[in-house]
């Protein structure tokens, strides 16, 4: 009989409540309890769990963010490790409203490679956001908290930084180019759009902290606003441009197209903040280049997802049914483009 | 061959049976997934519809774009296209080009995702 696959590496429930009990014992004092530790979705490349610890009569909030397993694979190659994750939010939690690493466990603890952060009340479901009566005010504010939260992120030193990966606009753009080529699936709209790219370079300015994945859905969001920045993963050393375009990519609209800033937002207020909070000075047209290239990638990464169904990686019907979203981050691209006829 | 059912019966017959069926005895990650096989089946149903005339319209529009053969298949001729726009033969200057690539693109999104957003920006 197969052994379970929970039994191989440290990955049941059961052992990581017993490590994290035996931390919170040590950390908090010998009545400490863990309570409600729950599995969270979400987190592609990271497992993420909720717990509570009871002290006293008080309550304290927590998430534990784990490799999964326990055990550090290299999954996606643009991740960055859990580690180096852990110390960027410890310099990043100083200068935007991020969570607070509580604890480090080392790859060889009970539990495996984890940290524990502070849980953070909010939303993150991008179209109550942006839809819920609850989340107008908050709306009305958005928008200048990420132009500030963004333009502290870009401001952070280098130097106080963990080792980082380097990734500039076309290095992105050559990787993906040659991710889309194997797959032998000819789009003559990604074509364009690639060609247009390389012809229109933009002009290079100094490499920052670059978020990498800032959108709503890695944001929470409470009724006054910005909450607390997540996800810090795709964190790399780029273009601080490459942010502010991420976050106006008609995919991370979610169906509000008329607010190019995430659905809530005008992309002159956004920059008009970003430079006021020391962020450089951008225009909103060469912000077009990068989310030219933002839609390209999350087309791109449709097909990854599509191509783990077609290589039979992942027979699972909704990784065949995203390949019939690649459509969607071609008439953004069209649209882009035509402006630029 | 028979056609009966049809294509469209027999696929509709399944949607039904997961929509009325399947999914309201479903829970958690499963229902999830009879809600894309679902969804999955509407573009099918979609497709058999619009598939036809759209992409005999898409090859009519590449011939002349290109200047070929007509009986090429839609695969070959958007094959010759991505090469001319990899060397940078064709660009966004080219007459005709972009108001065929949007077309074939809203036509395609007609089928994929009927509802996007982006469709309606223009």
């Amino acid at each position: 009989m197969a052994v379970p696959r929970n039994c191989d590496k440290m990955g049941s429930q059961d052992q990581i409540l017993k490590g994290l009990q035996a931390w919170a014992g040590q950390f908090y004092g010998a009545d400490a309890t863990v309570e409600r530790l729950v599995r969270l979705s979400g987190g592609a490349s990271q497992e993420t769990w909720s717990l509570d610890v009871e002290q006293g009569g008080k309550v304290v909030d927590l998430i534990l963010r784990r490799v999964p397993g326990g055990v550090s694979v290299a999954r996606n190659s643009e991740a960055i490790g859990l580690g180096t994750e852990a110390k960027l939010l410890s310099c990043a939690e100083k200068e935007v409203p991020a969570p607070k690493v509580v604890q480090i466990f080392e790859p060889d603890s009970d539990i495996g490679e984890a940290f524990l952060m502070n849980r953070i009340p909010g939303q993150t479901i991008a179209r109550k956001i942006l839809r819920d009566d609850i989340y107008s005010a908050a709306r009305g504010r958005l928008t200048e908290q990420c132009g500030q939260a963004l333009a502290a992120i870009h401001q952070i030193p280098a130097e106080a930084l963990p080792d980082l990966p380097r990734s500039g606009g076309l290095d992105q753009l050559a990787k993906y180019e040659t991710i889309y080529r194997d797959f032998n699936l000819p789009r003559p709209v990604f074509e364009l759009a690639i060609a247009w790219l390389k012809s229109n370079q933009p002009d290079e300015v100094p490499q920052v902290l670059v978020h990498g994945d800032y959108r709503l859905g890695n944001l929470i969001v409470d009724e006054t606003g910005l909450a607390a920045v997540l996800d810090w993963e795709l964190a790399h050393l780029g273009d601080p441009r490459e942010d502010i375009a991420w976050l106006c990519v008609n995919s991370w609209r979610f169906g509000y197209s008329e607010n190019r800033v995430g659905g809530f937002g005008n992309l002159d207020e956004l920059l008009e903040t970003y430079k006021t909070a020391g962020g450089r000075t951008f225009s909103t047209n060469e912000i077009d280049w990068w989310e030219i290239l933002g839609s390209l990638k999350w087309g791109i990464m449709c097909m990854i997802m599509y191509e783990a169904f077609r290589s039979g990686a992942d027979p699972s019907v909704e990784r065949a049914a995203i390949g019939r979203r690649v459509s969607e981050t071609e008439i953004d691209l069209i649209n882009l483009l035509e402006k630029r006829a | 061959m028979h056609d009966a059912p049809s294509q469209k019966e027999m696929i509709t017959a399944v949607k039904a049976f997961i929509d009325e069926t399947a999914m309201p005895s479903l829970k958690g990650h499963a229902a999830f997934h009879a809600r894309v096989a679902s969804n999955v089946l509407a573009t099918v149903l979609r497709e058999l519809d619009i598939r036809p005339d759209a992409e005999a319209a898409e090859r009519q529009r590449l011939a002349a774009l290109l200047n070929a053969d007509a009986t090429a298949t839609a695969r070959d001729l958007n094959e010759q296209l991505c090469t001319l726009l990899q060397r940078g033969d064709m660009d966004l200057t080219t007459p005709g080009l972009l108001e065929h690539l949007k077309t074939t693109t809203i036509d395609q999104l007609s089928v994929d995702q009927p509802a996007y957003s982006g469709l309606q920006t223009d």
